[in-house]
């Protein structure tokens, strides 16, 4: 009985959920345009080799600076113009969002997986393990998230992977805090100690009893930490402590156009605007979410 | 009321610990040691590293040089910074009054927009004004700074000139002695003509590009606070005694919906300490933020270690406060419920 309860809670696996959940989903309409920008950019992403209609790295020599499609002196061969060095605009930011969606989805995927970890652990040994578990975190959480990402970087140097490993370390504090709460909560419930008296092994009574049962704000927390994360690799992009050039990141793309600001505005205009529309589209999906999953959070 | 106070106080110290711990590793984790940083700069020969390292203790054992870092940090010795060869500590406080007043001015702003514009759209649920904001807090939230603060100087200082793109102050025209190191405090203690609006005009941006992520998190919180608290008995008792609608809203209902907005503002402040960071770089603000990056890049360990160090127990200072206040206020807290 215990475990049949474990897996008809199970919010995923029957259609049922799934269904109701896209119903109150797609009552907010500024979710949903937020969805349907994300599933764009994916795209883009995932098409970009195909799409793109240059190599991003390749510098056309003669074709430097050179405006978007709608202002004089554009070249039909660049829609969205060159940069600095004569590399196509448009194609370096479809790979641009490669890279970001990459380092988003690496940061929520490693801290899901060491946050459940870590949180489950926590809240089932109790005790000293907790104790140190959570004093870690704190004081994680205790330096500012930029400095820390900061410190690290400085310790294991700029690149691409590392800012997905300073990243992560500064946002995991939040998936292991959520877990560990939310399973304190379930652990404290009838039908946790049911399948207890019925003999479930602590793993399985964790992992399949437990876990699913604190989903619902772990969904949110992810989707909202795909898009904090963007933002702060792009951040760290920009004061060139992220990926390094020529590597089509939109922050680091940033951080090279403050000369030509006033002459070539557009240069610098288009990567901001990717981060922008990517964050936003992002958070506008994890609002609808959050209503949609967890009423009870609504009020944050 | 005391035991909570010492209680919460007790609590710091270990981070604190924690925090000398990271800080020391660091140094000892970047790749290359620090002195042969210098002996490539400098050509010193191997006697003349060795004797350096024995100076800098770095042929002690491990344990003895945490002890001898938490005993010069404890007497405030954060390390003497390679480039400058002056303090570190005395860098931080030359510096951080420019970053304190940034960030005072960027949450004044925040507080000052981000409330009423949340009441106002608590109270207008729904309608036109309400979507409005609510979209424009969520750009805000979104936003990243260091494009925004780009796109300001765009528009504010190269094409229409209505503001300075970098600094402080205008150098050339005023000069001062730093009192406070406020500069709008220095510079009307000057007493120089028009030194005051300089510097105010030089805060603006920064200010704008600093106070936007916050301003956004105070609005969405003010409504949703402003929101729960409309929906409560006594401010329907409120009503039905005949007060004025404003009375209800900026009275009763506002004082309670703002217990939890103050304690996220204060919070905010520590963050904001920190995220200074991306504003300063932007506009090269001569403050922590700034420096630390510069110390990255001269490969400047000692004064990269202290001043992080020195940030991260501010914002836990910060932070400390915040919590010591919420516990005057609200009694709930203090008694651990």
């Amino acid at each position: 009985m215990a475990t049949d309860t474990a897996i008809v809670t199970r919010p995923a696996a029957p259609p049922g959920p799934l269904l109701s959940f896209w119903r109150s989903f797609r009552e907010n309409r500024s979710a949903v345009l937020g969805l349907a920008v994300v599933i764009f950019i994916i795209l883009v992403a995932l098409l970009a080799p195909v799409l793109a209609p240059h190599d991003p790295l390749e510098q056309f020599k003669g074709a430097t600076k050179l405006p978007p499609f709608w202002l004089d002196g554009s070249d039909p061969r660049f829609w969205l113009g060159t940069d600095a060095v004569g590399r196509d605009m448009l194609s370096r930011l479809m790979y641009g969002a490669r890279i970001s969606l990459f380092i988003g989805l690496s940061v929520m995927s490693v801290s899901m997986v060491v946050g459940i970890t870590l949180g489950l652990a926590a809240a089932w040994f109790s005790g000293i393990i907790d104790v140190i578990i959570i004093r870690i975190m704190d004081l994680i959480m205790a330096i500012p998230s930029l400095v820390l990402a900061i410190l690290i970087i400085a310790m294991i140097g700029p690149s691409l992977t590392n800012t997905i490993i300073a990243v992560t370390i500064v946002y995991l504090p939040r998936y292991v805090r959520l877990v560990r709460a939310s399973a304190l909560a379930e652990l404290t419930k009838d039908y946790v100690t049911a399948a207890k008296v019925a003999g479930v092994r602590p793993f399985r009574l964790m992992a399949s009893t437990v876990l699913p049962n604190c989903l619902a704000p772990l969904i949110v927390q992810s989707a909202l930490g795909v898009s904090d994360a963007i933002l702060e690799a792009a951040g760290l992009g920009f004061l060139g402590l992220g990926a390094q050039p020529p590597t089509p990141e939109w922050g680091a793309m940033l951080a090279d156009t403050r000369d030509l600001m006033q002459s070539h505005p557009w240069v610098m205009a288009f990567p901001g605007l990717a981060i922008l529309m990517t964050v936003l589209a992002i958070n506008l999906m994890g609002d609808g979410l959050r209503d949609a999953l967890d009423p009870r959070l609504k009020r944050s | 009321m005391i035991k909570f106070f010492l209680k919460r106080l007790a609590l710091t110290i270990p981070t604190f610990f924690a925090l000398m711990f990271v800080t020391f590793m660091m140094i000892r984790l970047v790749p290359g040691d620090p002195i042969e940083v210098r002996r490539g700069e400098r050509g010193i020969s191997p006697e003349r590293l060795a004797q350096l390292r024995h100076e800098m203790g770095l042929d002690q054992p491990v344990l003895k040089q945490f002890w001898d870092y938490v005993w010069g940090i404890l007497h405030g010795d954060f390390g003497t910074s390679i480039i400058s060869r002056s303090p570190v500590l005395h860098e931080f406080f030359t510096l951080f009054p420019a970053t304190l007043e940034l960030t005072l001015c960027a949450m004044l702003l925040a507080t000052l927009v981000g409330v009423p514009a949340g009441v106002f759209a608590a109270v207008r649920r729904g309608k036109f004004y309400d979507q409005a904001l609510m979209g424009a807090a969520l750009t805000g939230y979104s936003m990243p700074i260091f494009w925004w603060g780009l796109i300001l100087i765009l528009v504010m200082s190269n094409t229409l000139h209505l503001t300075p793109v970098s600094g402080r102050v205008d150098l050339i025209k005023y000069y001062y002695q730093p009192v406070t190191g406020f500069a709008l405090i220095d510079s009307l203690l000057s007493g120089q003509k028009g030194a005051f609006g300089d510097a105010l005009r030089h805060l603006i941006l920064p200010t704008i590009v600093l106070g936007t992520v916050p301003l956004a998190v105070i609005a969405r919180m003010t409504r949703s606070s402003m929101l729960e608290v409309l929906e409560e008995d006594y401010v329907r008792t409120a009503r039905a005694k005949g007060l004025a609608n404003w009375r209800v809203i900026g009275v009763h209902a506002l004082r309670n919906a703002l217990i939890p907005v103050i304690t996220s503002i204060g919070l905010q402040v520590g963050t904001l300490l920190a995220g200074a960071v991306l504003t300063e770089t932007i506009f090269s603000w001569p403050g922590v933020g700034k420096w630390l990056i510069e110390s990255i890049s001269r490969r400047d360990y000692p004064a990269l270690q202290g001043g992080i160090m020195l940030i991260s127990a501010a914002v836990i200072l910060v932070n400390l406060l915040v919590d010591l206040t919420y516990g005057l206020i609200n009694p709930r807290i203090r008694h651990g419920h």
